[in-house]
């Protein structure tokens, strides 16, 4: 049976994952590839890597990060933040990750999604969206550079664009909810979740294993990503899982 | 030396660096006497199966049949499986090899399409390919259309209809999943082409 992913984020900045990370037994806790592999070991489905320096200068640093991840990681590596051209892709792509995910590049110019996927492939290409409920709601506004700007698009009627441009999968980030840990957005990720026939990956808000539940069962999730909750030990990924499937998630349990 | 071959569609990093890791030497190449001359083959392949037209025009299909011809194994993944059966519902106008019989097909509208994640095994025990890989064992997939159930079918997997996740004949091996991204079993599954 085709299992919910679980997929463990790594927000780095500067070569160096920030958030607070508790790992045991790493030589260096803050190394982006000592943990993509740790988690990998742990039982994440697929590891996300977020740089949210974006700084220019610090793209060389970012893709010498990708590099040493993904030449120990053999399970899908997605890599996004300042990914703004095909050339940009392509370079992400050489380093050795699986898909890119784009965000601002893609509200500003859609047709970028167009371009990567064509030359890569669909499934190669997450779409990014960050979303946040409207005074009118059930209505969620699409946000770029990080949450500080309105893009002026609907977040549901952008995934479906989005789709028809050539995305493989929408990553969608509640803004109300990230960081929270009150749980996931299950009315913003069903009512994507139906509006598309690609896979949707919910973010934002997960704390515990009951809203992993929660957005698989009540969102229609295909997958659901998460940062902290990871950060506590190696174990609790496992114990996650554990607990998902047995609430009757199917999950992909032994890893 | 293993030859990736290279006809210009997707990123073939993924399967080097899972060979590399295996300590095989391997080259990605596009060049068809490299592929005449290479101890392994795999075709690699990711997007739209009409890509594939790109093998007859570069005089790689040659290359790949006559290895083929000369018993050199190969091993084609996804879009590199579907390549060997006679053709595909993606593009019915582009050809495959022909090896194997059968039509690659859309999944039916009752299930979301793209078939992303990681799914199960059923394996035939007999297969060279996933010897020592279990059945219900996970494997990362992520295809839009699939090849039928036929008698070179070595593993199935089910997702609104059971379909061909591996196949084998002789020498020749296909599988619709990435074994350089399902993890140890999928490494392993590398690693028992590798020794043939």
């Amino acid at each position: 049976m085709l299992t919910k992913r679980i997929i463990a984020c790594l927000d780095v900045d500067g070569g160096r994952v920030v958030k607070g990370v508790q790992f045991e037994n790493l030589r260096d806790a803050g190394d982006p590839a000592e943990l993509a592999k740790a988690h990998s070991a742990s039982g994440a489905d697929e590891i996300v890597l977020l740089d949210i320096s974006a700084a220019h200068e610090r793209r060389a640093t970012l893709l010498d990060t990708v590099c040493r991840a993904a030449r120990q990681l053999f399970i899908p590596f997605t890599v996004g933040g300042g990914i703004r051209t095909l050339e940009d892709a392509a370079a992400v792509f050489s380093a050795g990750a699986d898909k890119i995910s784009i965000n601002s590049a893609a509200l500003a110019d859609p047709t970028v999604i167009t371009r990567i996927a064509e030359r890569f492939g669909s499934q190669a290409v997450v779409v990014a969206i960050d979303a946040k409920r409207s005074a009118d709601s059930p209505h969620w506004e699409a946000f770029t550079h990080g949450g500080r700007e309105a893009a002026g698009r609907d977040a549901v009627a952008w995934a479906q664009e989005a789709e028809d441009r050539g995305a493989g999968e929408i990553l969608l980030t509640s803004m109300d909810r990230d960081g929270t840990g009150i749980g996931f957005d299950c009315e913003l990720t069903r009512v994507v979740a139906d509006s598309v026939r690609i896979p949707v990956i919910a973010s934002g808000g997960a704390g515990g294993a009951q809203h992993f539940v929660e957005v698989f069962h009540e969102g229609h999730a295909d997958a659901a990503l998460a940062a902290s909750i990871f950060h506590y030990g190696f174990s609790r990924l496992i114990d996650l899982k554990r607990e998902i499937g047995s609430q009757g998630i199917p999950v992909r349990w032994p890893c | 030396m293993i030859a990736i071959v290279d006809y210009g569609a997707g990123n073939l990093v993924s399967v080097k660096k899972a060979l590399d890791w295996l300590g095989q030497e391997c080259t990605i190449t596009s060049a068809p006497g490299d592929v005449a001359k290479a101890s392994k083959i795999v075709l690699p392949g990711v997007g739209h199966f009409a890509s594939t037209a790109a093998l007859a025009r570069s005089g790689l299909q040659h290359a790949i049949a006559a290895g083929i011809e000369r018993e050199t194994p190969f091993l084609g993944i996804c879009v590199g499986m579907q390549w060997m059966f006679e053709r595909s519902q993606e593009s019915p106008e582009t050809g495959g090899l022909g090896l194997l019989q059968g039509e690659c097909e859309r999944f039916p509208a009752s299930v979301k399409s793209p078939h992303v994640g990681w799914n199960q095994l059923e394996v035939n025990p007999s297969s060279r390919l996933l010897r020592d890989v279990p059945s219900e064992s996970f494997v990362y997939f992520t295809h839009s259309f699939r090849a039928p159930v036929t008698e070179t079918t070595v593993a199935c997997c089910e997702y609104g209809g059971r379909f061909s996740a591996a196949v084998e004949r002789d020498h020749v091996f296909g599988v619709q999943f990435h074994p350089e991204k399902s993890g140890e079993i999928g490494l392993k599954i590398l690693s028992n082409f590798c020794a043939l």
